[in-house]
C-alpha cells in the first residue's frame, strides 16, 4: 500500500463523523475519533527501525502532472519524528477532549472534522516533498486552526482570535507560496529533495535573499515569532484541547519544520543565519519576559510557547553554522541542530501537559486567573505533580527532559562566541547573554505558572465552583506526556538514537552519511563546564526574582497600551475597515446614472489610449462588404428610430422605438447572411421589448428627475464619445488581421472533430462551451438577484402598509 | 393587465404551440442549422411571454405550475453535470462524445452529448427569463 494515502486517512474518517454523531448519540463521538490517530501512530512507529539506518522512503501520488505537481510522502528522519508528535499527540489529545467537551453540550460533529481535517493537513506538511502540495496543506492548517480557535463562534473574544490568527498565518502562507516560486525558478523543480541538490547553483541568484525573506515570512508568523506571535495569546480562545494540540505541540511547530527542512539550502547565506538565530532569540527573551505579566493561565502557557519556540527557531539557525566550519574545532557546531530537535521533542511533552492540566484547572475551578487561583495543591494533588514535572522540565531544571537540552542550548550558544564568520566575532557574544536572561525569565515564569496555581493560600470563595480534582480519563493524557518527561531525563541516548539523530541527518543533509555518524553523547553530568555554572545563576537569580515578584510585577504597567503590537494590528484593522469604507461610500452614490457614467468612462479612456499607444487605428476601405440599397434603408430606419427613442416623449414610445432598433439591427444580420445571428436578435427584441412593456409602469415618469442642461451636455458627450470609440475599433479591428482568422480552423474541423454542421451553435457548446457554462450561471444568478430583490422588497412594503 | 380580448385569448391557444413546437424543432436543429439551446430557450420564453399577454399571470401560472427557478437549477446542473461527467471516462472536462445510432422511428440519427449540454442551455434560458418576467410582472 502507497503510504502516501495515509495522510488522507484522518479526513477521509472525517467525513463519518456527523454521521456517527447523529446515529449513536450516548457513545461520545471521540472514541470513534481516538482510533485513527492510534492506527496512524502504530502504522509510523514501524518505519522508525528503518530510520534508524538511514533508510528513506518514497511514496508517489500524481495531482497535476502536466504542472509536475503531486503528492509526494518522503519519509526520512525529520518526517518521521513530526508524523509520530502529531499522532502521538493527536490520540492523546482526542482522549482528553473524550472528558473535556460535554458529549450533550458541545457539537462534537464540527469539532471532530475540524480536528481530523488538521491532522490531514499536518501530516501532509511534514510528509509533503513537492512544495506546491505543501502549501495547500499549510493554509489547510491555518483554515482548520481558524475553525478551531473559533469553535465557540457565539463569544466575541473566539471570532477575534481566530480572524487575527488567520489573517496572520495565511499572509505569512502567501509569502511563503512566493518564496516557493522563486525557489522553483532557481532550483528548476518543486521536488524539496532536488531543490536541495540543486542548491549550490542557486546561491548569488538575484532572487536568493528574497526567496530567504519570504520563506521566513511564512515559517515566522506560523511558528509565532517577534512581531507575528500576536495571534498565539488571542489563540487561546480555542477549546484547551486545541491550545495542547495545535498551538503548543503541533501547527505552530509547523514553521519550525520548514525551517528545518529548508536548511541545507539556504544555509550558505548569512542572511539566513542572522534572521533565523537573531528573530529567534528575540522572540525567547520577548516571550519568557512578557509571559511573567500574564494573568490568564493560558496566556502565561501561550507566551511562555512563543519564548520556547524562540529557543528552538534560535538553534536551528545556528545550526547552519555547521556548513561554514571544518577541521578541529567543528564538532562544537554541530550541537545546535540536535539540541534545536531534542528540545522540540521536550517541549511538546512538557508543554502539552501543561496545557492540558491548565484545561483541568479551568474545568473544574471554573476559572483560569491566576490571582483567583492558589493551594490546589491538596485538593488536586495528581494535576499539581503533572504542573510540577512539566514545569520544571520547562525551567530546565534536573531530573526532567528539559534539564538536557537547555545545557545542550547554552553549548550552542556559546559556540556561537567562537564563529568567526559574517561578524560573528564581533556580535556573537550577544547570544549567550540574551539566552541567559531569557532562561531567567523562563525560570521566573515555570514557577509562577505552578506556585501561584498550587502552592500559597486557598481561596475557595473566589472560584466560580468548589475545585475537586479532575476524573481519571481526563487525567490519563497529561500523566502519560509527564511520565515521558521523566523517562527522557533517564534514557537520553536511546532517545537520541531513535528519533533525534535520524531528524538531524535529515536536515543537515551533506554534513553526516548515517544517523550513527552524529557523535553527539548525552550525558546529565558533564563536568565543570561552563554552561553548568550558567545553570546554577540562572537558578540563583530566578528564585530571587521570583520571591521578589510582587515588586517588581508592576514594571509592565510602564508600557502604555497604545505602544504594543496588538494596538498596532487593531489599528491597521481599524483603518482597513474605515479606511474601506470611506473609499466605497465615495464613489458608490446609489445612482444608477454615476456607475454608468464610470464604466463609459473607463471603457472609452482604455480603449482609445490603447488604440493610440499601440498606433493601432487603421481604415482599409477595400475590404468592406458592398452595401446595397436595402442596407441604405434599414440604416435610415435605425437612425430615425434611434432619434425617436431620444426625443419620445412617454417611456411607452420610447420602448417601441428602441424595438424598432433591435428588429432593424436583425434585418443587417440577414442582409449579411448570419441566420443565427438575425434569429437570436430578433426573438430577444420580441422578449425584451414584452419585458418592458411589464416593467415599464414601474418606470418613474421620464421628465421626472428634473434633467438640467448641464446634465443633458454631460450625458450628450458620455453618448458621443462611446459611439464614437466602438466605432473607431470596429474600424481598426476589421482592418487589420495580424493573425489569421480563426473561421478556417472552425471550417476545417467543425465535422471532423465536433461532428456538428452549424458552426455558431458547435462553438457555442463545445469549441467555446467554458463560455456558456459560465454565461448560463451568470443568467441564473440575475434571475435569483431579481427575484431576491424583488421579494425583498415586497416584504418590506407590505409591513409598512400594515402599519398604515 | 385587463385580460379580456376574445381574438387575442383565441388566436394565442393556436399560436402558443405553433411557436413552442418551432422552438423545439430550432432546439434539436441546432447541431447542423441554424439555432440551439439559446435561441430555443429564447422562443419558448417568447411564447410563454405571448401567453402572458394574452392571459393574466395567475392563469398562466396554474397552466404551468413549475417553479421556473428550479428549472434554471435543473439546467444548470444539466450542464455542469455533462462537462464533469465526462472525468467518468479519464478524458478532459467538457470532452464532447457524439455517433451515429439507428433508433426505432427515426432512423440512423446522429446523436451528440454536446445536446445534453445545450439542453441545460436552454432550461436556463427559459428559467431565468421566465423567473424575472413573473417576479417583476407579478410586483404589484
Amino acid at each position: 500500500m502507497e503510504f502516501v494515502w495515509f495522510i488522507f486517512l484522518p479526513i477521509l474518517a472525517a467525513i463519518l463523523i456527523p454521521f456517527l454523531y447523529k446515529t449513536i448519540r450516548n457513545v461520545h463521538t471521540g472514541w470513534f475519533v481516538l482510533v485513527i490517530p492510534v492506527l496512524l501512530f502504530i502504522y509510523y512507529a514501524r518505519f522508525v527501525k528503518g530510520i534508524l539506518n538511514g533508510e528513506v522512503h518514497i511514496s508517489e501520488l500524481p495531482w497535476i502532472p502536466s504542472l509536475d505537481i503531486s503528492f509526494t510522502a518522503y519519509m526520512d528522519g525529520l518526517s518521521v519524528l513530526f508524523s509520530l508528535l502529531i499522532t502521538g499527540i493527536g490520540a492523546l489529545v482526542v482522549l482528553y477532549s473524550i472528558f473535556y467537551l460535554d458529549k450533550k453540550r458541545e457539537k462534537l460533529n464540527n469539532f471532530y472534522v475540524y480536528l481530523l481535517m488538521f491532522m490531514t493537513a499536518m501530516l501532509g506538511i511534514v510528509q509533503s516533498d513537492n512544495v506546491i502540495s505543501l502549501y495547500l496543506f499549510w493554509e489547510l492548517t491555518s483554515i482548520s486552526s481558524f475553525l478551531l480557535i473559533g469553535y465557540w463562534f457565539t463569544k466575541d473574544r473566539s471570532r477575534f482570535g481566530a480572524l487575527k490568527s488567520m489573517l496572520i498565518t495565511v499572509f505569512g502562507g502567501l509569502m511563503m507560496l512566493g518564496g516557493f516560486v522563486l525557489l522553483s525558478i532557481m532550483g528548476d523543480s518543486y521536488s524539496i529533495r532536488e531543490l536541495i541538490a540543486n542548491a549550490p547553483q542557486m546561491v548569488g541568484h538575484e532572487y536568493f535573499t528574497l526567496a530567504i525573506v519570504l520563506i521566513l515570512l511564512g515559517a515566522f508568523t506560523k511558528s509565532a515569532q517577534f512581531p507575528f506571535y500576536i495571534w498565539l495569546p488571542d489563540a487561546m480562545e480555542a477549546p484547551t484541547p486545541v491550545s495542547a494540540y495545535l498551538h503548543s505541540a503541533t501547527m505552530v511547530k509547523a514553521g519550525l519544520y520548514l525551517v528545518a527542512r529548508f536548511t541545507p539550502v539556504f544555509a550558505s547565506s548569512e542572511v539566513w543565519i542572522w534572521l533565523v538565530t537573531g528573530i529567534g532569540l528575540l522572540t525567547l527573551f520577548w516571550g519568557s519576559f512578557f509571559a511573567v505579566k500574564q494573568t490568564d493561565l493560558k496566556a502565561i502557557l501561550a507566551f511562555s510557547t512563543v519564548s520556547q519556540l524562540g529557543l528552538i527557531m534560535s538553534l536551528f539557525g545556528a545550526s547552519a553554522v555547521a556548513y561554514h566550519v571544518s577541521g578541529e574545532g567543528s564538532a562544537i557546531f554541530k550541537f545546535a541542530a540536535f539540541a534545536g530537535i531534542f528540545h522540540l521533542i521536550n517541549h511538546a511533552m512538557f508543554k502539552g501537559s501543561l496545557f492540558m492540566v491548565a484545561g483541568i484547572v479551568d474545568h473544574e475551578t471554573g476559572t483560569r486567573d491566576i490571582r483567583k487561583l492558589g493551594g490546589l495543591m491538596s485538593i488536586m494533588p495528581v494535576s499539581f505533580t503533572v504542573a510540577f514535572i512539566g514545569s520544571m522540565s520547562m525551567a530546565g531544571l534536573p531530573p526532567f527532559g528539559g534539564f538536557l537540552s537547555k545545557e545542550l542550548f547554552l553549548t550552542s550558544m556559546l559556540s556561537l562566541n567562537e564563529f568567526n564568520l559574517f561578524n560573528f566575532d564581533t556580535w556573537g557574544i550577544v547570544f549567550p547573554i540574551v539566552a541567559w536572561i531569557a532562561s531567567v525569565f523562563t525560570f521566573v515564569y515555570s514557577f509562577y505558572f505552578v506556585f501561584n496555581t498550587f502552592a500559597g493560600k486557598k481561596k475557595e470563595q473566589a472560584l466560580p465552583q468548589k475545585p475537586q480534582e479532575a476524573p481519571f480519563g481526563m487525567l490519563i493524557s497529561p500523566v502519560i506526556l509527564a511520565a515521558i518527561v521523566v523517562v527522557i531525563f533517564f534514557i537520553p541516548n536511546l532517545v537520541a538514537k531513535a528519533f533525534v539523530k535520524p531528524a538531524v541527518v535529515a536536515m543537515q543533509t551533506g554534513l553526516y552519511e548515517n544517523p550513527s555518524d552524529v557523535a553527539i553523547h548525552i550525558s546529565a553530568w558533564h563536568g565543570w563546564t561552563p554552561e553548568l555554572f550558567m545553570t546554577l545563576g540562572i537558578i540563583g537569580v530566578g528564585f530571587l526574582l521570583f520571591i521578589t515578584m510582587a515588586r517588581w510585577q508592576k514594571l509592565y504597567d510602564v508600557q502604555p497600551q497604545y505602544l504594543s503590537l496588538n494596538a498596532l494590528y487593531d489599528s491597521m484593522m481599524m483603518f482597513g475597515e474605515t479606511g474601506m469604507n470611506r473609499l466605497s461610500r465615495f464613489y458608490m452614490t446609489g445612482l444608477l446614472r454615476s456607475y454608468l457614467m464610470y464604466m463609459f468612462f473607463f471603457i472609452v479612456t482604455i480603449t482609445t489610449a490603447a488604440l493610440f499607444i499601440q498606433d493601432a487605428f487603421k481604415v482599409d476601405m477595400d475590404s468592406f462588404s458592398p452595401v446595397n440599397a436595402y442596407g441604405f434603408l434599414t440604416a435610415i430606419i435605425i437612425i430615425v428610430a434611434i432619434c425617436m427613442v431620444i426625443f419620445a416623449k412617454t417611456r411607452l414610445a420610447a420602448i417601441i422605438a428602441l424595438g424598432g432598433v433591435g428588429y432593424s439591427v436583425a434585418l443587417f444580420f440577414v442582409i449579411y447572411k448570419a441566420p443565427d445571428l438575425a434569429l437570436t436578435q430578433l426573438v430577444i427584441e420580441t422578449v425584451s421589448v414584452a419585458l418592458f412593456l411589464l416593467a415599464f409602469r414601474y418606470l418613474p415618469e421620464v421628465k421626472r428627475h428634473g434633467e438640467t442642461r448641464k446634465i443633458r451636455v454631460g450625458n450628450f458627450i458620455i453618448a458621443a464619445a462611446v459611439g464614437v470609440t466602438v466605432t473607431l475599433i470596429a474600424l481598426s479591428a476589421h482592418s487589420q488581421k495580424l493573425i489569421p482568422s480563426i473561421s478556417q480552423y472552425y471550417k476545417d474541423t467543425v465535422f471532423t472533430e465536433a461532428a456538428g454542421g452549424n458552426i455558431v451553435n458547435v462553438i457555442l457548446v463545445d469549441y467555446r462551451g467554458f463560455d456558456t457554462l459560465f454565461e448560463i450561471a451568470v443568467l441564473g444568478i440575475a434571475a435569483i438577484g431579481v427575484y431576491s430583490m424583488v421579494k425583498l422588497r415586497l416584504s418590506r412594503k407590505e409591513k409598512s402598509d400594515e402599519s398604515k | 393587465m385587463k385580460a379580456n380580448d376574445v381574438i387575442l385569448q383565441t388566436a394565442t391557444k393556436v399560436v402558443f404551440f405553433i411557436i413552442f413546437l418551432f422552438s423545439i424543432h430550432i432546439f434539436f436543429a441546432g447541431h447542423f442549422a441554424p439555432g440551439g439551446g439559446f435561441v430555443g430557450g429564447l422562443l419558448t420564453t417568447a411564447a410563454i411571454v405571448l401567453l402572458l399577454l394574452a392571459f393574466d399571470l395567475k392563469t398562466v401560472q396554474e397552466a404551468l405550475p413549475f417553479n421556473f427557478m428550479h428549472i434554471v437549477a435543473i439546467g444548470l446542473l444539466l450542464a455542469l453535470g455533462m462537462a464533469a461527467g465526462s472525468f467518468v471516462f479519464n478524458v478532459p472536462f467538457f470532452t464532447h462524445a457524439f455517433g451515429d445510432y439507428y433508433l426505432p422511428l427515426f432512423g440512423v440519427t446522429s446523436l451528440h452529448t454536446a445536446m445534453i449540454f445545450d439542453a441545460g442551455v436552454y432550461l436556463v434560458v427559459v428559467g431565468s427569463t421566465i423567473t424575472m418576467i413573473q417576479t417583476i410582472g407579478g410586483d404589484s
